[in-house]
């Protein structure tokens, strides 16, 4: 499978990575040209102002939200889940794509002196814990009824999926576990049948 | 600690946090991957840069430029300034302490500030040590003009390296130079057996641990921005040209003409780094650059200072 970064900022060279030793190929996208030929994006850590100001600036922007519409899946990891949600709880001024029916607290769980790892539960995975890096990360304020939590850490969803997108408040990137990506490319496997456009 | 009985209490042990890990540090340079950190002395810059589009700011008093030019003991930046700048944006802030001057960078951890650049752009305070980074939960960046220099960082705690360049010059030459060697040493380093690792770690001073990762990744094993010099966007993708992961830019933006504009066209040219035609776009219209200097006429090297 062809699956791109959205490569505007943050660790992208990290995501690349593990989709390469996943097997599949992976794009570095920059402009609309290059998101219109994958089969599936994601969206890495980084500064979600900045990713947001450039993708406004170089038309991106709106390509990347039609895409989702139509149903292509998305993993988007901290500042790509903001990029995702419905809106931010502290910086409501800061736009978003939308697309995704939760709402965030940027840098919810504190600045970087308060970033931390922790091990997780998620649902899929049993009982062998998954090792999580949490960075500045973005805490999920509220969920929609139709978003599935697939994770939580100390009461609040940490891993969250809708339809063909899936977000995470922490970096699977950043350690050797790549579970959580296996499942995103089985999820894309098996998106001719799930996609749901919403139209 | 209580005895541990039945998987609920087993995944609230599990569920503990912890604060300042190596993986934590590290794994936060990386977000400012592929992005441009800035020097800022107010509030208002702070807010230019990251409508900028900046990935932080920088907090300090002078920009090295003035720095250089009023001369005088450069210190860690006034607590209340800093903290001002740490509520006008969203975006991290970083601030300086000076190399080995332990005390500052406690204080700047306190007040809960994201990244501590231990630079020798401020005034050194102790001319044989640098501060131990690993006692922190703050990461640190630091200076390096070769692959010793930056393993002995790295060694010492250091999350993430740049170039030392020549601060306060608008002068790209001596951050070149920086990449180049590191770039040099490292395809050195792949070629080395066991042996020959151990011999030129003690030749360069670098701890044959790190030394031996370099030589598995072909990099640097942490984040490598450039620093020092970067005037212009064209700089700015010279830099990304010559492997740094992002760029941090001092005078270049505040002492430009244009500010706003120079600040957006240098982190444009990053993301576009390796498009001409993008960059010409980019590079056209933003006004003058920062005011040059020759650094065979400097009275201070600011890259000499770090043992």
């Amino acid at each position: 499978m062809k699956i791109g970064v959205l490569g505007i900022q943050g660790d992208i060279q990290e995501h690349l990575a593990v989709i390469k030793k996943l097997g599949h190929e992976a794009v570095w996208i920059r402009d609309s040209d290059a998101l219109k030929t994958v089969e599936a994006l994601i969206m890495p850590g980084g500064e979600s102002t900045t990713m947001t100001k450039l993708l406004k600036r170089f038309a991106i922007w709106e390509p990347l939200r039609e895409r989702i519409n139509s149903g292509m899946p998305v993993f988007a990891t901290c500042a790509g889940m903001i990029l995702l949600s419905k809106g931010i709880e502290n910086y409501p001024a800061q736009d978003t794509l939308g697309v995704l029916d939760v709402t965030i607290e940027r840098n919810g769980y504190g600045r970087q002196v308060d970033s931390f790892e922790a091990d997780l539960y998620v649902s899929y995975f049993g009982d062998v814990p998954f090792r999580a890096v949490f960075i500045r990360a973005p805490k999920i304020a509220t969920t929609g009824k139709e978003v599935e939590v697939m994770a939580c850490f100390g009461g609040t969803p940490v891993l969250v999926r809708e339809r063909n997108i899936m977000a995470a408040s922490f970096h699977p990137e950043l350690t050797d576990d790549v579970r959580l990506q296996r499942y995103f490319m089985d999820m894309v496997g098996n998106s001719v049948e799930n996609a749901i456009p919403r139209m | 600690m209580k005895a541990i009985t039945g998987m609920t209490i087993k995944r609230e042990v599990l569920n503990m946090e912890v604060k300042g890990t190596w993986t934590v540090k590290k794994g936060f340079a990386e977000m400012f991957k592929n992005g441009v950190i800035m020097d800022v002395t107010n509030p208002e810059q702070a807010r230019i840069a990251q409508e900028a589009g900046a990935v932080a700011v920088m907090a300090l008093e002078r920009v090295p430029a003035d720095i250089r030019k009023e001369g005088g003991v450069a210190r860690m930046a006034k607590i209340g300034l800093i903290k001002e700048i740490m509520e006008s944006v969203s975006i991290p802030v970083m601030a300086k302490a000076r190399i080995g001057h332990i005390a500052e960078a406690k204080i700047l951890e306190a007040i809960g500030v994201d990244f501590i650049d231990e630079s020798e752009v401020l005034t050194p305070a102790d001319d044989r040590y640098h501060i131990d980074k690993r006692l922190f939960t703050v990461p640190f960046v630091c200076g390096a003009r070769n692959l010793g220099e930056a393993v002995r960082r790295i060694s010492e705690g250091a999350a993430m390296i740049r170039t030392k360049g020549e601060a306060g010059t608008g002068n790209i030459i001596e951050a070149v130079k920086h990449m180049r060697t590191v770039n040099e040493e490292v395809r050195k380093v792949q070629m080395m057996n066991d042996a020959e690792l151990v011999h030129y770690g003690k030749e360069i001073g670098a701890t044959v641990e790190i030394l031996s990762q370099v030589r598995e990744l072909g990099r640097l094993p942490v984040v490598n921005f450039a620093a020092g010099g970067v005037a212009t966007p064209a700089d700015a993708a010279l830099m990304m040209l010559l492997g740094c992961d992002g760029v941090f830019v001092g005078s270049g933006i505040f002492k430009s003409k244009d500010p706003a504009k120079m600040a957006k066209a240098i982190v444009e040219a990053v993301l576009y780094y390796n498009d001409p035609h993008r960059l010409a776009e980019i590079s056209e219209d933003v006004g003058d650059a920062m005011e040059g200097l020759e650094i065979g006429k400097l009275e201070v090297r600011m890259e000499e200072r770090g043992w």
